[in-house]
């Protein structure tokens, strides 16, 4: 059975979800068993993370077809950190899910909702666990399609545009993929990702592979909303349903970093992407860019979906500039800050999605006086959003330590100035938030609003707990990240 | 001992989970007793290193103890101790949690052994001490608190960079001696010199303080300041730049609080103008100045909160504090009279009350050390102190004219506040050895020879005489309703007399400088305020698809482009 761990991971969500069918009637028995399928997943995602620790990379041949005919899966460490990531918070998403999806959508469109949860789900970590380039863009395509669905579920009409919107700019990036991958192939006639490290340096000096190369970066970087490839995502993010947005915050821009990190880094190689191509100055300037425009443009926003939407930008340029320094500590800050950011975005989104139960609105004036009424919601997005900010005994803390120091082993002091300046962003639209609950005077009666229910309360203070825990006690996320860095980078952990 | 190593932050932060879950009697209780039981705890520790663990592989140590920490340390529980039993009739709960916080945020400053520690304590002071100032409720104090904030986070950013460059030279994060070379030491001392209310960046303070509750201004007044006295003392002691910033930041607030109204902000001049003696002790860096910049911090506290309490008293009595509505309070308020003069007569140094054994250090140390010009600034800001706040705060609130407000001695809890301090200002000033034997060095110095005595009566009052004569010929800047910013309307329609050009023309100076950082706050509020709408509009409207893609292309295009032609 372990052995069969890495193709287990994919094919639970994707078979579970066509089986929800059989259940259509019972939307809640419906969510049980999506639940159950992705505990599931999270188990073999934790089996596989220990695996790979204590005995290295797994390499596992679909139907025994051995590579270069068939497809490989190959789960190293950073693999299993995207898959425990992914799964863990798909996992605590999807226990809120059933509470706030009876109140957001109609009945009959609720089953529907959990088999595209499932698929999209399988669609990432597909995406992570494959080590076929085409494989990739299989699966790519599985999670965007029911990503579309998913978001135009949203109850407010925008979210039919926003999905459209995304439809389309989602397209263009996979195709953009495909393209490369194609131009690829056309030059080493491999896709698996392995042979294609061994034979892209031979033929690394042509013009075709720089065209690959430049097609499949901006691919990636549409879908993981790099500035300024990001006007898809505040409102895809906003308009759809809230468990939606809390799934697709922690998981989905992950994965496309994870996607850049694989090219980047193990495809095409660190010599041939940063010094052969001026790769680093261009994320280094959007990455940069992103931060400060996307946080100013988050201070602005009156819909609190959207500060935390514009946030999420700001927040994957951080990561970008960690990429960007292009030495085995910045990648580290990157895998922390992918691991730290899922924990918060989730937790805010669906404390968020809490407000949305109650309220029925995320309007910053429908905030006025929550304090109060709900104070533990509230309390959540306080300590949640000095995570984001970057507060001492946060995760997020430990993100922005460990990017400074990269960036200062570097020389770049400016641009550790930068980041700390960024988050002092991060704390004016934080304290918009917090002036609308604590500090204004109730727009809804005493006595009309009550706290959320623990169904949707738990899951979001677990993740919270976890937002301090890891801020901490720091063994997981930082240590699996180094080594999945340094083993990137060639270096014996 | 079992609970030695319980850092003396925690019964602090405990207490004020306490205080936010109790009401009434039982919190009062719970408050004073909170810092008499950790003062004695902390009495019965010993010197060392007492609580350190690991965090991301560096030694953090929350908890160090020596005899620089110990002395901050001990006045700190006494002043949270004082403005606890000054604030027990506060019934706002969010004050007396903040206060509780605050004063722990202090603590765990002084005793924090590494600088990712104190970043933390630095960042809590700042976010504790702000609910003090909004706990006023006005529209006022919730500017000047948002405005002190940000100078206040600032600060603590500069720390994190400065720590974290720190780290990259040294390869540690024990707070130890810093030092003026590299960027580190640069940018820690930039943050600790803002907290300090260096000259030009002071202007959070002044706003600030007088916006405050009548009970927070006292918290306020005791740990903020004194927090960063204790850190430049550990980083930067010897270093020359801080006697000449020391001896600005004597020198400069006397213009201001002379002409200043609003007596609370007097005070808040004098405040950095006391801590410019003691960053001068710093500067020296020899043991005599050490133990005098050190000592003087102690008894500032005490005797800059009883002047606080005893103007907090008139505020909360009359419901004014301007200097020019108040006057003749004497008759109805004597007690408070009495106490306020004792804290006059501290700070303006008289021999037999505290300020006098421990300002004396600092002066004797600049004398010994060469700095005979940095001795003429103290002499002359030792008079400016006295003329402002030993004359001017007692004259204007309890005597002059007439105000005819006739408000009785504030309630029971503050008067015993004012006492307690009030009876530790004489009872240090009497008896200095009690105080010299907690310093960290032993110089054997005494205060009580005839040529301090001497000299610095001498200097009382001819200041006195000034004061005395300038009013009596009408040439004092008299008490108007009005701000610093109307200075020159004020001026003009008076006797142009040659006095009155000059201090408005240097604090005119000093502030366009300082004004020059606190407009470039308030810029960047309102930038980032909902005003600036066509900011606004530019980068969050909503893109048509067609726009969306166009920039794919272009970022697609210019990367092809930085590829074939690089």
């Amino acid at each position: 059975m372990t052995l069969h761990l890495p193709i287990l991971q994919v094919i639970v969500p994707l078979i579970a979800a066509p089986l929800c069918m059989f259940l259509k009637q019972y939307p809640k028995a419906v969510w049980l068993f999506s639940l159950l399928a992705s505990a599931l997943t999270l188990l073999i995602s934790a089996l596989l993370l220990q695996q790979v620790l204590t005995s290295g990379t797994i390499i596992y041949e679909l139907g025994g077809w051995q590579p270069p005919w068939g497809i490989e899966y190959r789960i190293d460490q950073l693999n299993a950190y995207l898959l425990l990531i992914i799964s863990a918070i798909s996992t605590i998403v999807l226990v809120a899910a059933q509470t706030s999806i009876e109140k957001e959508l109609e009945s009959y469109r609720q089953s529907y909702f959990y088999m595209l949860y499932l698929l999209s789900l399988a669609g990432m970590l597909g995406i992570v666990a494959t080590a076929d380039a085409f494989n990739v863009f299989v699966f790519l395509e599985i999670s965007s399609l029911s990503a579309y669905a998913l978001i135009a579920l949203g109850k407010d009409r925008r979210a039919l545009w926003a999905s459209y919107q995304y439809l389309i700019m989602g397209t263009v990036g996979a195709t953009f993929i495909l393209i490369g991958i194609g131009l690829m192939y056309q030059m080493t006639g491999t896709l698996n990702m392995n042979d294609l490290a061994q034979r892209l340096p031979e033929v690394a000096e042509t013009r075709t592979v720089f065209v690959a190369f430049a097609f499949t970066v901006v691919g990636i970087c549409l879908k993981l909303a790099l500035f300024p490839l990001h006007l898809w995502l505040p409102n895809a993010y906003a308009y759809a349903p809230s468990i939606v947005t809390a799934f697709f915050a922690a998981t989905a821009t992950k994965v496309a970093i994870y996607l850049l990190i694989r090219f980047t880094f193990s495809i095409f190689g660190l010599s041939f992407s940063f010094t052969t191509l001026p790769l680093q100055t261009l994320f280094l300037l959007l990455g940069l860019l992103g931060v400060f425009i996307a946080s100013m443009t988050a201070i602005y926003q009156n819909n609190v979906k959207h500060i935390f939407a514009y946030s999420s930008v700001a927040q994957v340029g951080y990561m970008i500039v960690g990429l960007s320094v292009g030495s085995a500590l910045g990648l580290t800050a990157t895998l922390i800050h992918l691991f730290n950011h899922a924990l918060m975005k989730s937790a805010l989104f669906l404390a968020l999605a809490a407000v949305m139960y109650r309220i029925g609105s995320v309007q910053l004036n429908q905030f006025h006086g929550l304090g109060r009424q709900m104070p533990l919601t509230m309390a959540a997005i306080v300590v949640g959003g000095l995570s984001l900010v970057g507060v001492p005994l946060t995760v997020g803390f430990v993100s922005k330590w460990y990017l400074v120091l990269a960036v200062i082993e570097n020389g770049w002091w400016h641009v550790a100035l930068l980041i700390l300046l960024g988050s002092l962003l991060a704390i004016i639209y934080l304290w918009k938030i917090v002036e609308a609950a604590y500090f204004k005077p109730p727009v809804h009666e005493a006595g009309t609003i009550k706290e959320a229910p623990y169904s949707i309360l738990i899951p979001v203070w677990v993740l919270i707990f976890a937002n301090l825990y890891f801020g901490i006690d720091t063994r997981l996320s930082v240590e699996v990240a180094q080594s999945a860095a340094q083993s990137l980078f060639g270096v014996a952990p | 001992m079992w609970m030695l190593e319980i850092p003396p932050f925690v019964p602090f932060f405990i207490g004020a989970v306490l205080a936010a879950v109790t009401r009434g009697p039982l919190r009062g209780a719970i408050m004073v007793l909170i810092p008499v039981l950790s003062a004695i705890h902390l009495w019965m520790v010993p010197e060392g290193i007492h609580l350190q663990f690991n965090f991301l592989g560096y030694e953090l140590t929350p908890y160090r103890l020596d005899k620089l920490s110990v002395m901050f340390g001990y006045v700190f529980h006494i002043a949270a101790f004082l403005a606890i039993i000054y604030a027990l009739h506060v019934k706002d709960t969010v004050q007396q949690v903040a206060a509780m916080m605050y004063a722990g945020s202090g603590l765990g400053a002084v005793f924090s052994g590494d600088l990712l520690t104190l970043f933390v304590f630095w960042e809590l002071l700042a976010f504790t001490s702000v609910f003090l100032i909004w706990a006023r409720r006005t529209e006022r104090a919730y500017k000047a608190g948002m405005r002190y904030l940000i100078v206040q986070v600032l600060s603590g950013v500069i720390l994190l960079v400065g720590t974290l460059f720190y780290q990259a030279e040294h390869g540690t994060l024990a707070f130890e001696f810093i030092g003026l070379n590299g960027i580190a030491g640069w940018l820690i001392f930039i943050a600790f010199g803002i907290k300090c209310a260096f000259p030009v960046a002071h202007n959070w303070l002044t706003d600030a303080y007088p916006e405050a509750t009548v009970t927070g201004t006292v918290f306020l007044s005791a740990f903020t300041t004194k927090v960063a006295v204790y850190t430049l003392a550990r980083g930067y002691p010897g270093t020359e730049l801080l006697v000449y910033i020391g001896a600005a930041m004597a020198c400069f607030p006397i213009f201001f609080a002379v002409i200043e109204n609003d007596l609370r902000r007097v005070l808040a001049y004098s405040l950095i103008n006391q801590v410019g003696f003691m960053v001068v002790g710093v500067g020296i860096g020899t043991a005599l100045a050490i133990n005098g910049a050190v000592s003087h911090a102690f008894n500032d506290v005490i005797f800059k909160g009883l002047l606080f309490m005893s103007m907090g008293a008139v505020l909360k009595m009359t419901g004014r504090i301007n200097g020019s509505d108040l006057g003749g309070l004497y008759k109805t308020m004597p007690k408070t009279t009495v106490l306020c003069i004792v804290g006059a007569a501290s700070i303006s140094a008289f021999p037999l009350f505290s300020g006098f054994v421990s300002k004396s250090m600092v002066m004797t140390a600049a004398l010994e050390n060469g700095f005979d010009w940095i001795w003429l600034m103290l002499l002359f800001a030792s008079a400016g102190v006295f003329h402002h706040a030993g004359i001017k705060i007692p004259y204007f609130a309890f005597f002059a004219h007439d105000s005819g407000l006739r408000a009785s001695d504030p309630p029971t809890n503050m008067i015993i506040a004012m006492s307690i301090a009030a009876a530790l200002c004489v009872g240090i000033g009497v008896y200095p050895a009690a105080l010299y034997s907690l310093l960290p060095y032993d110089t054997g110095y005494n205060p009580y020879d005839a040529t301090h005595i001497l000299a610095q009566t001498q200097l009382l009052f001819f200041s006195a005489l000034a004061f005395v004569w300038l009013n009596l010929k009408n040439l004092y800047p008299p008490e108007l309703p009005s701000t610093n910013l109307d200075v020159d309307w004020t001026y003009r329609r008076l006797m142009p007399a040659i006095i009155k050009p000059t201090i408005v023309m240097i604090s005119r100076v000093y502030a366009a400088a300082a004004g020059f950082i606190s407009g470039g706050i308030n810029w960047g509020i309102n930038f980032l305020s909902e005003k600036n709408s066509k900011l606004n509009g530019m980068i969050s409207s909503n893109h048509p698809a067609g726009s969306m893609v166009l920039w794919v292309v272009v970022i697609l295009a210019a990367y092809l482009l930085l590829t074939f032609f690089k």
